[in-house]
C-alpha cells in the first residue's frame, strides 16, 4: 500500500512537471501586478462587506430599542427560554456564516499578499540602510543618495533594507507599502512606479526624538532622464572611490 | 480622620478594595487624559505648537498609553468591577484570599507612584507603552522605570487572577451552578485565565530589555548574536491577549447592564459563554503576529495568523448576536448606565468591524502603524472599554454609595463624551487610510492635507474633557445631594441587588443567600425572584 502510494505520488509529480514544462513561462512573463490598485480594490470590497454587517446589526438594534421600550415602570421582558434546537441553530448558523466570510476575505487577502511579496524578475534593486533619522540608498553602480530615492518610471523597484541603529519602517503611502528595517536582518519591499512624479517616503516605526521628521522623497523619473542621472552619479561615486 | 484612613488602607473587604482600585484608576485616567489633551493641542496646528521639543511629546505619548492600559483599564475592570461585583454576584461573603487582595491593591498603588515618577526623573522613559528594542536599550530615557512599573502592575494582576479564579470556582453560594453565573462573572473568569497564562511572558520580555540596557546582556543585540524581533514576539504574545483581558470584562458588564435595563434574559446564554467567551480564550494566544505583519516575520506565519485573526470574528459575532438579541421582547429603559451599554455595542461595531481589514495581512501593509490603526483600537478598546467602565460605575453607583446620582447631569456627561470620541476617532481613521499619516508623530509637515482633520480632532478632545468633568461632577454631586437609592433601584434579578445599599461592611449579607430551585440572574418575566 505504502509502495503504491509512493509510486502514485512520483507519477503525479512527474506528470505535473511535464505539463508545467509545456506552459509558456519564459518570454510570456506574467503582467507585473499593480499592488496599489490591488489594495484599493480589496479595501473597497472589505469596506462594503463590513458596512453591510454593521448596518444590519445597527438597524436591528435600533428597531428593538424603539419597539421594546419600557411602557410602564414594573414591566418586565417576555423573552422565553430558548429550546435546545434553536440554541444550536443560533450558534451553528452564525458560526458558519462568519467563518465563510472570514475564509473568503482571507483567500482574497492572501492572493494580494502573494503579489506584494513576489518580486518581479526584472526588478531594479536598491539597498537601503535606515538610521536615526535618515534613509541612505545605495544603487547597484555604487551611487548613493540620502532621503531621496530616484527610480525610473516603468520598472519595478525592490528595496533590500536594513538599519544601523534601531527599528524604522520605510513607508510609501502612495504605493500602499511599508516594511520595518532593523539591525541584523534584511527585509524587502517592492513597488511598481509607472508614471513620473514625486511621492512621500516617511518612517512608520517609532524611532525616537525625530521620528516624525524622518521623511524623504521618492522621485520617479522618465526613463531616459533617470538613465542620464544614474550614469553621472555612478561616475561620480567611482571618482570618489578612486580619489580615496 | 486618621481612623478612616487606616480603615481604608488596611482593609481586606473586597468592596473597599474595589473602590480603592476605582479611585486609583480614575486618577490614572485623568492624568492620561491630560496627556492626550497636550498631544492634541500640539497637533492642532502644523509645526511646533506648544513645545519645540519632540521629546516632550514622546513622553506624553508614553505616559498616555501606559497609564490608560496598565493604570486605568485593566485595574478598573479586573480590579474595581471584579472586586466589587464578583463576590456579590456569586453570593460569597468575600474573596478567597482577602489579604492577598489587599496586597494586590497596594502593589497597584505602588505601580501608580512609580509611573508618576515619569514626571520627576531627569530622563523620563520615552519608549511608548510597547518598549521595543533596540530603541528602549539605546535611549537616554529611563527604561528601568518602565520595566518596574510593568512588573509591579503585572504582579498585582497575577495575584488578582489567582484570587478570583479560586473565588469563582469554590465560593459560589450553595445552589449556584456554572450555568447560573452572571455573564460578567464568566467573562472575568476568562480574562483571569488569560492574565495568569500570559502576564509572565510580558514580565520576562520587559526584564530582558532592562538587562540589555543596564547589565550588558545581548538578548536583542544582533551584533552579539541577539535578535530584535524576539522582544516583539514576546511582548505581543502577552499584549494581544491583554486586549481580551480588557475586552472580556467590559463586554461582560455591558451584558449585565443590557439585561438589567431591558429586564430580559440573555439571548442564547450558552452560546455567549461557551462560544463567545470560550472561543476568545482559546484563540487569544494564536493571533499575536498580526501586530508584526510589517516587521519581516516569515510569510507562512503572517498568512496563518491572518486566518486565526479573522476567526476572532466568530466568538465576537456570537457575543454581538447575544447582546442585540437580549433587547428582543425586552422592556428597555434608557437610564444612563443603559446609554453607556448600548453605545458600547455601537462603538464596538465600528471598532470591531474596522479590525477586519487590519486582520488581512495585505491590507495591513498599508494601514499598519498609521492613524487608521489608532482610530480602530481607540474605538474597539479605549473608548468602548472606558464607556463600559463608566456605565459600570453608574450601574453600581446606587449600590456602593446607597444614593442615586442626578440623571440629567449624568446624561449631559454621556452625550458630550459620546460626541467627543466620535469627533476624534472617526476622522483619525479617514486620515490614516487616505493619507497614510503614521502614528506617534509630533509634527506632520509631510502631510499638510491632514491639518484640518487635526484641528477637528483637537475640538473633539476638548469636548471629551468637558464631558469627563461633567461626569465627575455627577458622581460628586450624587454623594452629597443624591436621594436614597434603595436596595434594588433597577429592578434587577441578579444577586448583588438582594443586599442592602451599600452592602454590609463584612460578609455582604446577614446570612448566606439561599438560592431557590431554578433561580438565575436573568430570569425576568417569571415569578422566580
Amino acid at each position: 500500500m505504502h509502495k503504491l502510494g509512493m509510486t502514485g505520488l512520483s507519477l503525479t509529480s512527474s506528470l505535473i512537471g511535464f505539463i508545467a514544462s509545456l506552459l509558456p513561462t519564459s518570454g510570456f512573463a506574467k503582467d507585473i501586478p499593480d499592488n496599489a490598485k490591488g489594495f484599493d480594490h480589496l479595501w473597497y470590497e472589505v469596506m462594503v462587506d463590513i458596512t453591510i454587517i454593521g448596518v444590519i446589526f445597527a438597524v436591528i438594534m435600533i428597531y428593538f430599542m424603539i419597539k421594546y421600550r419600557r411602557r410602564s415602570a414594573d414591566e418586565e421582558g417576555s423573552q422565553k427560554p430558548m429550546s435546545a434546537v434553536s440554541a444550536i441553530g443560533w450558534s451553528v448558523i452564525p458560526v458558519f456564516m462568519f467563518l465563510a466570510d472570514d475564509l473568503y476575505l482571507a483567500a482574497n487577502g492572501w492572493e494580494l499578499y502573494n503579489d506584494y511579496r513576489n518580486v518581479p524578475e526584472n526588478a531594479f534593486e536598491v539597498k537601503l540602510e535606515a538610521a536615526m533619522w535618515t534613509w541612505d540608498y545605495t544603487y547597484p553602480n555604487g551611487a548613493k543618495t540620502y532621503n531621496e530615492l530616484r527610480v525610473p518610471a516603468g520598472t519595478p523597484v525592490v528595496l533590500r533594507m536594513t538599519s544601523r541603529d534601531t527599528l524604522h519602517s520605510h513607508y510609501i503611502p502612495d504605493f500602499r507599502i511599508k516594511e520595518d528595517s532593523m539591525p541584523g536582518r534584511v527585509t524587502y519591499i517592492w513597488f511598481y512606479p509607472q508614471e513620473p512624479g514625486e511621492h512621500v517616503v516617511t518612517c512608520a516605526e517609532y524611532c525616537g526624538l525625530l521620528h516624525s521628521k524622518m521623511y524623504g522623497k521618492l522621485i520617479v523619473m522618465p526613463e531616459d532622464e533617470f538613465t542620464a542621472w544614474y550614469k553621472t552619479e555612478g561616475d561620480n561615486s567611482e571618482q570618489t572611490v578612486a580619489s580615496n | 480622620m486618621m481612623y478612616v484612613l487606616k480603615d481604608w488602607i488596611f482593609t481586606t473587604d473586597h468592596k473597599k478594595i474595589g473602590l480603592l482600585y476605582l479611585i486609583g484608576s480614575i486618577a490614572a485616567f485623568a492624568l492620561a487624559g491630560i496627556m492626550a489633551l497636550l498631544m492634541r493641542t500640539e497637533l492642532s496646528s502644523m509645526g511646533p505648537t506648544i513645545t519645540n521639543n519632540p521629546g516632550d511629546y514622546n513622553v506624553w505619548l508614553y505616559f498616555h498609553g501606559a497609564a490608560m492600559i496598565l493604570g486605568f483599564q485593566i485595574p478598573a475592570l479586573t480590579g474595581f468591577l471584579a472586586n466589587y461585583l464578583i463576590p456579590l454576584q456569586i453570593g460569597a461573603r468575600d474573596v478567597a484570599f482577602p489579604r492577598v487582595n489587599a496586597l494586590s491593591v497596594w502593589l497597584f498603588y505602588m505601580g501608580i507612584v512609580l509611573a508618576l515618577m515619569t514626571f520627576v526623573v531627569p530622563n523620563p522613559p520615552d519608549v511608548m507603552w510597547t518598549g521595543y528594542p533596540p530603541y528602549s536599550v539605546l535611549t537616554p530615557g529611563n527604561t528601568a522605570l518602565y520595566t518596574f512599573t510593568v512588573l509591579l502592575l503585572g504582579f498585582a494582576s497575577i495575584l488578582g487572577g489567582v484570587n478570583f479564579l479560586t473565588t469563582i470556582t469554590f465560593m459560589r453560594a450553595p445552589g449556584i451552578g456554572w450555568n447560573q453565573l452572571n455573564v460578567f462573572t464568566w467573562c472575568t473568569y476568562g480574562a483571569f485565565i488569560l492574565q495568569l497564562i500570559f502576564v509572565p511572558v510580558l514580565g520576562t520580555a520587559v526584564t530582558m530589555i532592562t538587562l540589555d540596557k543596564y547589565m550588558g546582556t545581548h538578548f536583542f543585540d544582533p551584533a552579539a548574536g541577539g535578535d530584535v524581533l524576539i522582544y516583539q514576539n514576546l511582548f505581543w504574545f502577552y499584549s494581544h491577549p491583554a486586549v481580551y483581558v480588557i475586552f472580556l470584562p467590559f463586554i461582560g458588564i455591558v451584558f449585565d447592564i443590557v439585561a438589567t435595563f431591558a429586564r430580559n434574559r440573555i439571548f442564547n446564554y450558552k452560546a455567549a459563554i461557551n462560544g463567545g467567551v470560550g472561543g476568545i480564550v482559546l484563540l487569544a494566544g494564536e493571533v499575536w503576529i498580526h501586530h508584526l505583519y510589517v516587521t519581516g516575520m516569515p510569510d507562512w506565519i503572517r498568512v496563518g495568523q491572518m486566518v486565526t485573526t479573522l476567526m476572532i470574528s466568530i466568538p465576537v459575532g456570537l457575543l454581538f448576536i447575544s447582546l442585540v438579541g437580549t433587547l428582543f421582547k425586552g422592556s428597555i429603559s434608557f437610564k444612563t448606565p443603559m446609554l453607556y451599554g448600548l453605545s458600547v455595542i455601537f462603538l464596538m461595531l465600528i471598532g470591531g468591524l474596522t479590525g477586519i481589514p487590519l486582520a488581512i495581512v495585505s491590507l495591513d501593509l498599508h494601514v499598519s502603524d498609521t492613524y487608521f490603526i489608532i482610530g480602530h483600537f481607540h474605538y474597539v478598546m479605549a473608548v468602548a472599554g472606558t464607556f463600559s467602565i463608566f456605565g459600570g460605575v453608574y450601574y453600581l453607583y446606587p449600590k456602593f454609595t446607597g444614593k442615586m446620582y442626578n440623571e440629567t447631569i449624568a446624561k449631559i456627561g454621556f452625550w458630550l463624551s459620546f460626541i467627543g470620541v466620535n469627533t476624534i476617532f472617526f476622522p483619525m481613521m479617514i486620515v490614516g487610510v487616505t493619507t497614510g499619516m503614521p502614528r506617534r508623530y509630533w509634527d506632520y509637515s509631510q502631510f499638510p492635507e491632514t491639518a484640518p482633520y487635526h484641528f477637528i480632532m483637537g475640538i473633539g478632545a476638548a469636548i471629551i474633557a468637558v464631558g469627563f468633568i461633567v461626569i465627575l461632577i455627577s458622581w460628586i454631586h450624587g454623594l452629597f445631594k443624591g436621594t436614597p437609592a434603595g436596595d434594588n433601584p433597577w429592578g434587577s434579578r441578579s444577586l448583588e441587588w438582594t443586599t442592602t445599599s451599600p452592602p454590609l461592611a463584612h460578609g455582604n449579607w446577614e446570612a448566606v443567600p439561599t438560592i431557590a430551585e431554578g433561580w438565575g440572574p436573568y430570569e425576568y418575566g417569571t415569578d422566580k425572584a
